[in-house]
């Protein structure tokens, strides 16, 4: 802020594009708005650690088990820097994951897909992690200062996720006669998942117009939808990989990329609990955590017997 | 599981200790240990501290404008404050 310094309200912080910081005053509304959001991120990284571990013990060298074993504990701490910057709002983290545990609050669905063969990791890589930077990158400019602090640490790191996904696929796709088709067949199920990724189209979703009048949003679900499109489309190309859409094709008035239409029934059946896995990846979360217990009883006990010695 | 610490890291030497984010543990040591798998995965630091949040005593944003307010009317303490003849360098 410029000199000299006066007080500033909420509303003129957002009006003059300013971050708002923890400590102060906010709308009721736009703190639970950001807590539902940050917490559904946080979820989504640490439940995304899930297709991918699956596929650990069975990558093919040991480069490429390093990669996702990287890749895997990277999610890990995406997942602890939106907790952190959720715990500013005023929420334990305990709370947060009670609450997914629970299925009070969401995480992404795209996570709610199987990850049926070695091609899916590259897949997911290159389109998942490629939707997720479209949508990530425009929240380092988010209004809330520890939201917007904890994208940037996020977007620098996923950039090797989308790279090293892309570089999986090509090999693939360069390999043999089996690997290429793989590798297609992968595309061929993770292509309109990613679509659905940026939500439901604008004049069905519920919550934009507010969260860009607060600038937590700064674009429009079909705004990045459509950038992520023009995006992948010649990536797609240099993979010698189709994507499974017959309506593609470049609208030279627009200089973009016109697709064919999403069927969102399938994503609002996915939300509700009826993907391919949402029972699974929730009866994990959570049996994870509960065997975890003893680990923390422990660390704990450790900590309290220390501070009484000390004391003593 | 455990308190809250705020973590800070110096990105090279020469520079100094930045606030980057905060960890759950239970100790120092442990606060540590996180702080260094959570935040330094890539080199992004030569030394990190950690300090419970509890702590730490900040200024409140509600007293900005009487706290803050002595340096508001001593603009002579900035170097635009003064006038120097044009095509002089001081």
């Amino acid at each position: 802020m410029g000199y000299p310094r006066v007080v500033s309200t909420f509303d003129d912080l957002i009006a003059a594009n300013e971050r708002v910081e923890p400590r102060d005053e906010m709308p009721d509304a736009y703190r639970a708005t950001l807590v539902r959001q940050i917490a559904q991120h946080a979820h989504s990284e640490i439940i995304g650690m899930q297709p991918e571990g699956n596929w650990l013990t069975r990558a093919p060298s040991l480069r490429r088990k390093a990669i996702l074993l990287a890749k895997v504990q990277d999610e890990a701490g995406h997942g602890l820097y939106l907790y952190a910057a959720a715990e500013t709002l005023g929420v334990s983290r305990d709370e947060l994951l009670d609450a997914l545990h629970a299925g009070k609050q969401k995480y992404s669905s795209i996570f709610n897909y199987p990850t049926l063969t070695w091609a899916d990791i590259g897949a997911i890589g290159w389109l998942v992690d490629g939707a997720a930077i479209v949508n990530q990158v425009p929240l380092c400019r988010c209004s809330y200062g520890p939201y917007a602090r904890a994208m940037v640490r996020v977007c620098k790191e996923e950039s090797f996720h989308q790279r090293q996904g892309f570089e999986l696929l090509h090999t693939l796709s360069h390999g043999t006669e089996a690997q290429h088709a793989m590798a297609q067949d992968a595309v061929d199920r993770w292509w309109w998942p990613s679509l659905m990724m940026f939500g439901p189209p604008d004049d069905a979703s519920t919550h934009t117009g507010q969260s860009m009048a607060w600038g937590i949003k700064r674009f429009s679900n079909d705004t990045l939808r459509q950038r992520f499109v023009d995006m992948t489309v010649p990536q797609a190309e240099a993979l010698g990989l189709t994507l499974p859409d017959p309506e593609l094709r470049w609208n030279e008035e627009r200089s973009s990329w016109d697709f064919g239409e999403i069927d969102f029934t399938e994503l609002f059946e996915v939300v509700k609990g009826n993907g391919p896995c949402n029972a699974q990846r929730l009866a994990h979360r959570v049996r994870a955590h509960e065997e975890g217990a003893w680990v923390r009883e422990a660390a704990s006990a450790y900590a309290e017997k220390r501070a009484a010695r000390e004391v003593a | 599981m455990g308190d809250l610490w705020e973590v800070f890291v110096r990105p090279k030497r020469g520079l100094a200790h930045v606030h980057v984010g905060s960890i759950h543990a239970t100790d120092a040591a442990m606060a540590l240990r996180n702080a260094r798998d959570v935040y330094t995965r890539r080199q992004e630091g030569v030394s990190l501290w950690v300090v419970p949040s509890a702590e730490i005593t900040a200024s409140s944003p509600d007293e900005q404008d009487s706290f803050f307010d002595p340096a508001a009317d001593k603009a002579y303490r900035h170097p635009t404050f003064y006038e120097v003849p044009d095509g002089l360098h001081i």
